[in-house]
């Protein structure tokens, strides 16, 4: 495997032996000194204990999906080693904690027995198991042990003793493997040319809000999306600015509607049965015009469904949470970089056209830490309502577009309204103005349909549209099949709902476009169809995220099912 | 019919509790309104759903800010409207149906954050708009649309309720005395905390209570309204329990406690404490 250009390591064991940290911190030393890395996390629902895993992928190119087979995998217990050998490609290494008999029957692998927690003890700081991993690690792929010792000295800085005894627990780990040991030699790294944050999806969202100038967050908390919460309730504290933990999401959405409608800027961040009680909210902001910002972070469903899993399932509910005519604008970033300019746009398309939007995120996405490019914050705009001048008597709802915001304490008071309302905001039952609100609602829609988007083989007659957070997966499926000569082409927006314009004609006019997505229905596929679009789902629905070889051969066995010219494809 | 929109066609039935409560609520705002030199626009009026959510369609003259939003929910709206801008008066107007029971789950976070707002609430013991069906406070017993052999469940004691709940202005009123009631209300919303004024506002169609209210020496029928003596001490928390247990509809103020922050309040002095880092410097915690 020397010479390689990326590998994956995957760290298995039970909650509490630090296995969640493990794969962070590699990525975070790896990337440290110019590697590119993301990890991908799966916790049990529980505090304490249970099978929990964590991988990192390290690379020197940037890579945007966790990968595919194992290369190395940590395992801290018995049910670990036999639960993931499979996923470990042949040739790959197994390090095993003492407790753990190796399989002698298995020789697709090279099995390495490694005291973790005696070295540990050893240096006085039992805590520092995870440390002889990466020494140990250091060692298998080669990757001197001195990244690891300056992360350790800024991470610790300010305890010299934690410092000294996890570096002495990285040496004993290194000393403990031999050199006929190494199973990569990723070569040098390439410091990236521009500024990089290391950074989760979720904390992507949080500072994507702070941008856009977020002045009121409520929520609750709920996996995956409590770090939202957290993250604003520590850093939401600036003069006119307010962070509260709700008592429901009941409590969240209704109480982010009364910001809005007080011209604040206002988000909640959710998951599904979070999102599911906000419903009823949502269909208000929509009916009332009021700006706010709705981040699901999906995890697999429906009721409480896998917490602490990730699956694409929420999109329909997200386009159509509310009982009645109503479609809701939604933005799925499909990185974590995207999770940020996802934040920003969602804020800039509430205020634009005055509503309720949804971010649609996902726990692999929220989860996940990655290296990415810094934001240049400068350059990234930000939009804020039309602001209504006038005087009183204003009529909010007299306009076939969106109009003037007025908000209390300021002239142009209205009411805004649930129920179907006059140009006043007055309740009606006339059907003139339930015509009147009808289109003016939809077509405020209209100026969200410029939208960027990526196409690339436009000519190809059959392309994949990935959606969301399956983005990288596939984009290295694709490169997969493109690289055998496959023809297909490439379409994918974070902008799901709606669609840019110009890219949904473009979808028009193909024989297919295949949308591998994370859910048993296929429901952007449904979803593309009701536009339109010849459009065929790939579904998953393990938890898991899609790995990028098995879903390539996925695509060429559904291009040969239905008997389209495929390029050099053998099922 | 209303006199800023010709076109408004919901009505109140003749005698519905509700108009006192309406013109009260006037009276308060402008009173309020002229002790602190404020506009009218400076106040907002949000709404449950049910006959007594339609107040803010009704009021007369200068128009507040009004939200009628969703049934039972007119408090965590009222929290998100005062949270942004605590220089507002935010008042709810909800029924006995929106309040106490769809919306019962939304009293107690509010209680305790001590949110400064001022909740209103008509309580006819009925769901009128939905024609006549059993409300939390309709007594045991009682044979309504939804009740066919009486109701079954026990009525909610909702000044109890607000007491043990921990709110800090509790005012129990009457529809028809609009000008007590609006002293109650001005009272209520200048109380630096969570306040309710709970009215008893009668249904002429489905629940009629007003004989009951003031009695009838001709049918021999003792009023169940009654004042609350000048020399109660609403400071005193077991005075105030034994208002509540005397029965009926007392009118005054029950109880207020001015020992807690308000909500907003905690947040200026955690805003005083902390100060907001720009986002770039929150980015820069990020930096590779």
């Amino acid at each position: 495997m020397a010479g390689r250009s990326e590998i994956v390591v995957r760290f298995a064991g039970e909650g509490g032996q630090g296995v969640v940290t493990a794969a962070e911190m590699l990525a975070r030393a790896a990337t440290g000194v110019g590697y590119h890395a993301l990890t991908f996390a799966t916790f049990p629902s529980q505090i304490l204990g249970g099978p929990t895993w964590t991988q990192a992928r390290v690379s020197r190119t940037p890579i945007s999906s966790p990968g595919d087979a194992v290369d190395i995998l940590v395992a801290f217990n018995d049910y670990a080693y036999q639960e993931h050998r499979p996923d470990v490609r042949d040739g790959g290494v197994i390090l095993l904690d003492p407790a753990v008999t190796p399989d002698p029957s298995d020789s697709n692998h090279r099995c390495i027995v490694v005291p973790f927690d005696s070295l540990a003890k050893e240096t006085g700081e039992a805590r520092a198991a995870n440390m002889v991993v990466m020494g140990g690690l250091s060692k298998l792929i080669n990757m001197p042990l001195q990244f690891f010792k300056d992360f350790i000295s800024v991470r610790f800085a300010a305890r010299e003793g934690v410092v000294a005894a996890n570096h002495k627990a990285l040496d004993l780990g290194l000393s403990h493997l031999s050199d006929e040991n190494i199973v990569a030699d990723l070569g040098a790294p390439e410091q990236p040319d521009y500024p990089q944050s290391f950074i989760k999806g979720n904390e992507a969202v949080a500072l994507g809000a702070m941008h856009a100038g977020i002045e009121t967050y409520i929520g609750y908390p709920i996996s995956p999306a409590t770090p939202i919460l957290i993250y604003m309730q520590k850093n939401l504290v600036g003069e006119g600015k307010v962070a509260i933990q709700a008592s429901s999401e009941i409590e969240s959405i209704t109480g982010i509607l009364g910001a809005g409608f007080a011209g604040k800027k206002a988000m909640t961040a959710t998951s599904g049965p979070g999102f599911t009680l906000m419903q009823e909210g949502i269909g208000l902001g929509w009916m009332a015009e009021i700006p706010i910002v709705v981040v699901d972070v999906q995890r697999g469903g429906p009721a409480t469904g896998l917490p602490t899993k990730t699956e694409q399932s929420d999109l329909l509910t997200a386009i159509y949470p509310a009982h009645g005519d109503s479609r809701m604008p939604v933005i799925a970033p499909g990185t974590v970089e995207e999770c940020f300019y996802g934040s920003v746009m969602a804020f800039n398309w509430a205020e634009r056209y005055q509503g309720p939007v949804m971010l649609l995120t996902e726990h692999s996405l929220a989860e996940r830490a990655q290296n990415i490019r810094k934001p240049d914050l400068a350059n990234v705009p930000v939009e804020e309502r039309i602001r209504y001048t006038g005087s009183n008597g204003y009529l909010r709802y007299e306009a076939h577009e969106v109009s003037p915001f007025s908000s209390p304490g300021g002239p142009g008071s209205y009411i805004a309204n649930g129920s179907e309302h006059d140009v006043f905001g007055d309740t009606t039952h006339l059907a003139k103005y339930h015509i009147h609100m009808t289109e003016r609602r939809f077509g405020k829609l209209k100026l969200l349909e410029d939208g960027d988007y990526e196409a690339e083989n436009v000519t190809a007659s059959i392309a994949v549209m990935p959606w969301g957070g399956s983005k990288g997966s596939v984009r290295e499926a694709l490169d997969l099949l493109l690289a055998e000569g496959v023809d297909l082409g490439w379409y994918y927006t974070m902008y799901v709902s709606p669609l840019p314009a110009k890219m949904l004609q473009e979808l028009k006019n193909k024989d297919l476009v295949i949308v591998p997505e994370l859910n048993f229905q296929g429901q952007m596929a449904l979803n593309l169809r009701s536009q339109g679009i010849k459009a065929e789902a790939i579904t998953q629905y393990t938890g898991l995220p899609f790995g990028p070889s098995d879903l390539a051969g996925r695509i060429k066995l559904l291009l040969a099912g239905i008997g389209q010219p495929t390029g050099v494809v053998n099922v | 019919m209303s006199e800023k929109n010709p076109e408004y066609d919901f009505l109140w039935c003749p005698g519905c509790g509700d108009f006192g409560v309406r013109r009260a609520l006037e009276f308060a705002m402008e009173d309020l309104n002229i002790k602190t030199e404020r506009a009218m626009t400076s106040n907002v009026v949000v709404a449950g759903i049910g006959c007594s959510g339609n107040t803010v369609h009704l009021l007369e003259g200068e128009q507040p800010y009004g939200f009628h939003g969703i049934h039972g929910r007119s408090l965590p709206v009222a929290m998100g409207v005062k949270m942004s801008n605590p220089e507002l008066n935010v008042v709810t107007v909800a029924g006995d149906g929106d309040f106490l029971s769809i919306g019962m789950e939304h009293i107690a976070p509010q209680a305790a954050r001590n949110l400064n707002i001022c909740a209103i609430i008509m309580d006819n013991g009925v769901y009128g708009l939905t024609k006549g069906q059993a409300s939390p406070t309709t007594t045991h017993d009682t044979v309504t649309s939804s009740t066919p052999f009486g109701k079954v469940e026990a009525p909610v004691n909702p000044l109890e309720l607000y007491l043990t709940l921990g709110v800090t202005y509790i005012a129990s009123g009457y529809s028809s005395k609009p000008k007590d009631l609006a002293n109650l209300i001005l009272r209520g919303m200048e109380h630096p905390g969570f306040s309710i004024v709970h009215v008893a506002s009668p249904c002429t169609t489905y629940n009629d209570t007003y004989t009951q209210l003031k009695g009838s020496a001709k049918l021999g029928i003792s009023p169940t309204a009654w004042s609350i003596p000048a020399d109660h001490n609403p400071a005193d928390r077991s005075a105030a329990q034994a208002v509540i247990a005397e029965g009926g509809v007392p009118i005054g103020v029950v109880y207020q406690d001015n020992s807690r922050p308000s909500f907003d309040e905690q947040f200026v002095s955690i805003r005083a404490n902390n100060v907001q880092k720009a986002t770039d410097a929150q980015l820069a915690t990020f930096d590779l």
